[in-house]
């Protein structure tokens, strides 16, 4: 394509700000496990369809602070609010048991580290994706297959295996169930904490793809929990450096990881076999 | 000499029904408590009892605590009036209590029973005591008892239509055999004891009072008479009681009744009617004895007596 260079033809247009909300906002969220500040006053924000990277080295909170998002953990202080329709106004931290429960089951998925923590390992793989439909209420037996296998099959797994138990598939395999039961309901937020650090290079290599590709087209908004910032580069739109529970750097992935400011996240930049 | 019947003390030297005045008070703000919250599992403190836990001892407290007098009881073993297991407690009851036993469900006011329900329609006024071993239904899903109350409290059962998922897909149909789990009055799921899939309907809309009392897990719980008693089923996979219409039983040549199956030693197999009580009637009739045969929750053809729900 040929470029005319007229001055009067194009004009860059003017730096846009991001004019949507929010769809999930934490301010001065803490937690303490006795002498230890696990996570302390942390504020975030992720918008539509974007994933969010924590980095940080073990016991730096990343991890507390996914379960306190995912509700499973009570915080000490802080909000926690998330705009999803029916929700919005909603301090969900101080959501009752039911409520919570209501929640996490339609709107928010999560896949773990541990295969064994997001499945149950004697139900088959189609049916630990069916649960999530089960327990927020689905009672047709065809439908919760179709939505199993269109789920399974979005997470790229082989679905000649769809009745095999968990136990009998391999890690990625595993993960890749995880991952269909995550958004098997359409969740508005994806928690994944560490979904390829048990898995070896290539494999893990194969379910970033498809982890990417999903995303690209179901938009969920994610929180990504790694300590690989390879993870992280490949996934992660903006990224948060967490150290000892506090977030010490924040901003875009590249800016982060091409120029961090702080030393410590320079040490970790560098800090490569 | 010493004999064991000399050696046994007097019913006099036992209290009413062989339980004390507080644990009968009891037992029965419990049976009042269970009958208003249909399903739910109620505590109580299920006393010691001259019989083993797991051998009936919660129906037994239960039975004790309803009979009077003027009660006639039956007490059933799978169906049989004469197991050992029977003949023991409806023994006891009716030593300590001074009540009529009898094999007829007609006739009797309190029907104890483990494993099964009677062919012939229980009525108004009558009380069937199941005796339960594990009263818990969502064990076998949640092995947590704390985490599994506060999933009754959220009426959170989702876990029970995946235990069904799973023998859809893995056995192409449902596969449990006894303890179906049911919805009672649309609130609490509950294990209406190892009664067959045969015996479930039975209890919805039905008449009589059951209760079920577990005396190991110290749990009693009630269906009040007509209430829905719902077995859990898919919009479009549904409940089914077992198929035996190809059976006839030996004894009386009925079919369309619950069977036992009793093999042979050429590797075929006949078939008896398991209520004992129900099958020897018929054979007085047929014999000429002037017997009152009731009319039974299925009919000659298989179909049950109401509507309800079971669907083909």
């Amino acid at each position: 394509m040929t470029v005319f260079l007229n001055p009067n033809a194009w004009q860059p247009a003017p730096p846009r700000l991001i004019e949507t909300a929010p769809i999930l906002e934490v301010k001065g969220i803490q937690k303490r496990y006795g002498d230890i500040q696990a996570v302390a006053n942390v504020d975030m924000s992720v918008y539509p369809g974007e994933i969010m990277g924590i980095v940080g080295e073990s016991g730096s909170g990343k991890s507390t602070l996914l379960r306190m998002l995912h509700l499973e953990e009570p915080a000490d202080a802080g909000s926690y609010k998330l705009n999803i329709d029916g929700w919005q106004d909603r301090e969900l931290l101080q959501l009752d048991r039911f409520e919570q429960r209501k929640l996490r089951v339609s709107h928010i998925g999560i896949v773990y580290q541990h295969p064994h923590l997001g499945l149950r390992m004697h139900n088959t793989s189609s049916g630990n994706v069916a649960e999530r439909l089960l327990v927020a209420g689905e009672r047709t037996y065809s439908t919760l297959r179709q939505a199993a296998v269109s789920s399974l099959a979005a997470s790229e797994f082989p679905l000649q295996r769809m009745d095999d138990l968990p136990r009998h598939l391999s890690g990625g395999m595993q993960q890749r169930v995880q991952l269909a039961k995550a958004i098997a309901m359409e969740p508005a937020l994806l928690l994944l904490d560490e979904p390829t650090s048990g898995l070896d290079v290539s494999v893990q290599a194969r379910v970033l793809d498809t982890l990417k590709s999903l995303q690209q087209q179901q938009k969920i908004s994610t929180v990504l929990v790694s300590h690989d910032l390879g993870v992280i580069r490949t996934l992660a739109d903006r990224v948060m450096v967490m150290r000892g529970g506090h977030v010490i750097e924040a901003g875009l992935t590249d800016q982060i990881l091409e120029d961090p400011q702080e030393a410590y996240t320079q040490q970790l930049v560098h800090a490569k076999l | 000499m010493q004999t064991l019947a000399s050696l046994k003390k007097s019913s006099d030297a036992y209290s009413f029904g062989f339980l004390d005045a507080f644990a009968k008070r009891e037992l029965r703000r419990k049976i009042l408590k269970a009958v208003a919250i249909p399903g739910y599992q109620v505590p109580y403190a299920s006393r010691e009892m001259p019989i083993a836990r797991g051998w009936g001892t919660g129906g037994l407290q239960a039975t004790l605590a309803l009979a009077g007098p003027s009660s006639k009881v039956k007490v059933i073993d799978q169906g049989s009036d004469d197991s050992v297991n029977a003949a023991n407690l409806r023994r006891f009851i009716a030593r300590m209590t001074g009540c009529d036993a009898t094999r007829d469900t007609l006739e009797c006011t309190i029907l104890q029973s483990r494993h099964r329900c009677p062919e012939e329609r229980l009525k108004r006024g009558q009380v069937l005591v199941l005796q339960v071993p594990d009263p818990e239904t969502l064990r076998s899903v949640e092995p947590n008892m704390t985490r599994a109350r506060l999933m009754h409290a959220d009426q959170d059962y989702g876990l029970m239509w995946l235990k069904l998922y799973e023998q859809l897909v893995r056995f192409g149909r449902f596969v449990q055999g006894a303890s179906y789990p049911s919805l009672v009055n649309g609130r609490y799921v509950m294990s209406p004891s190892p009664i067959p899939r045969w015996d479930v309907p039975t209890l919805h809309q039905a008449q009589h009072l059951t209760i079920l009392s577990a005396g190991r897990e110290k749990r009693i719980y009630a269906v009040p008479p007509f209430t829905r008693v719902e077995p859990l089923e898919f919009t479009d996979e549904f409940f089914q009681v077992e198929e035996q219409s190809d059976w006839t039983c030996d004894r009386t040549g009925q079919r369309y009744k619950f069977m036992n199956e009793i093999p042979e030693t050429d590797g075929t197999a006949r078939h008896e009617i398991s209520d004992t009580g129900y099958a020897d009637k018929l054979i007085q009739k047929k014999e000429g004895e002037a017997v009152t045969l009731g009319e039974t929750y299925y009919d000659d053809n298989g179909t049950f007596y109401h509507d309800g729900f079971l669907k083909s």
